[in-house]
């Protein structure tokens, strides 16, 4: 085996789940596709116990540094399969394979798309899905956000200070988002509102000309930018034959972190749990490293020692 | 060569001119992403240091006139240039061997 534990996924479960697992002495590598997961393009954490107020990617960034201090390795690769092998698990990734006697799938959700015409070609383009890296490239210009959550109404507040010209569009006739907020941006006269229509169409050849809203009317709006706001999606049809999921592709796990797969473990928002935060995807990781340990212990015949002492099994 | 600093000013003589294809990384202090991807780029420029090749990041904060010129609108982006035009584009954090792929294809 080319590692005692392979975690993948560089967000708050992962990350934590590396501190923890290398603090075991296991030989951890951390597999991901980029580092800090959503948490680093958040760009305020206030709930994060112990901590005031941080930027997500500083406070991402120190998870990181603690994770490679206690010994983890990580490299920033995409996984995209999994195999179970005698002994343990081979990982799949583009150029090589990786293998590991227990792995913890802690790689969070993945931003939806809207799926309509022209948005995967002008993705990079003037299509975006983090408002905070882009959303300052469109200073003066004109752009609309699609969603009616949390994220989609931060997304049009943001932007109502940067661009010229700020369009929301929402299919339901009314935003789902918290009170506060909702109340915050149908006050704002810089955003226009668009309720019960939806984005069906972008339009561009080099970058975003224009959309169409699509209602009980149907509308084309010039527009230089289109930020996707809907929500996220498991992307776990990889895993699909090694272990169960629920109906919207997440992890079955239980509370031991343990899936359907004896030495798979799984953790954070990937997992069928029903609050996705920072801390509890923090917390989560280090179970989930801890319950690796004992898994291999375990299969190696070593004694296991639980926190409260007194010794079993 | 290490990894070298492209602006408004420079980008002229030090990209458009160049004699060896550049890969420009496109980058804000405010992007999550960018930070990602830097090391990723740092460590190119470190390992292709002996290869004809530059390897750079331009701010696009400070900026602004290239940055617009070449449509950036997504940050990271990277552009490969050979002979003062975009031969190669990339929007988002890269794969680091995908990356150094790329541009080993071009001194051939």
């Amino acid at each position: 085996m080319d590692y005692d534990v392979i975690i993948v996924g560089g967000g708050p479960a992962g990350l934590s789940a590396g501190i923890y697992a290398s603090r075991r002495a296991l030989k951890t590598l951390i597999l991901t596709k980029d580092l800090g997961g959503q948490a680093a393009t958040t760009p305020e954490i206030e709930n994060y116990p112990g901590v005031d107020f941080t930027d997500g990617f500083d406070l991402m960034e120190k998870f990181r540094s603690q994770a490679e201090k206690h010994g983890a390795e990580i490299r920033a690769i995409e996984v995209e399969g999994i195999e179970k092998i005698e002994g343990g698990f081979k990982l799949k990734t583009p150029h090589d394979f990786f293998s590991a006697k227990a792995v913890i799938l802690a790689f969070g959700l993945t931003p939806r798309d809207l799926g309509v015409p022209g948005e995967e070609k002008l993705k990079g383009r003037g299509v975006s899905s983090c408002v905070t890296c882009d959303g300052p490239l469109f200073k003066d210009k004109r752009v609309i956000v699609a969603g009616g959550g949390d994220h989609a109404l931060d997304a049009a507040e943001f932007l109502a200070k940067i661009a010229a010209e700020v369009h929301i569009v929402y299919e339901r006739d009314k935003f789902r988002g918290n009170a506060v907020l909702v109340e915050k941006v149908m006050k704002d006269e810089k955003i226009i509102k668009h309720l019960g229509k939806q984005i069906s169409e972008i339009f561009g050849e080099q970058r975003v000309e224009a959309v169409t809203l699509q209602g009980s009317d149907s509308e084309k709006l010039p527009i230089d930018g289109v930020f996707v706001e809907v929500g996220y999606i498991a992307n776990t049809k990889w895993l699909k034959d090694i272990l169960s999921l629920d109906q919207r592709g997440q992890i079955i796990a239980d509370k031991y972190c343990h899936t359907s797969a004896p030495g798979l473990f799984a953790a954070g928002d990937i997992v069928d749990m029903n609050f996705k935060q920072v801390v509890i995807s923090a917390g989560e990781g280090a179970k989930a490293a801890l319950e690796a340990y004992r898994y291999i212990n375990h299969s190696e015949g070593k004694p296991i020692i639980p926190d409260w002492g007194f010794t079993k099994e | 060569m290490a990894e070298l600093i492209f602006t408004d000013q420079n980008f002229d003589s030090e990209v458009l001119k160049s004699d060896v294809p550049v890969l420009v990384d496109f980058w804000a202090p405010w992007c999550g992403p960018c930070k990602i991807a830097s090391p990723i780029v740092e460590k190119i420029a470190e390992e292709m240091a002996d290869k004809p090749v530059k390897v750079g990041k331009m701010n696009v904060d400070e900026n602004q006139s290239t940055s617009q010129q070449y449509g950036i609108l997504s940050i990271p982006t990277f552009l490969v240039f050979k002979g003062g035009k975009v031969v190669d584009q990339i929007v988002g954090v890269p794969n680091a061997v995908a990356l150094k792929t790329k541009l080993t294809s071009l001194l051939s």
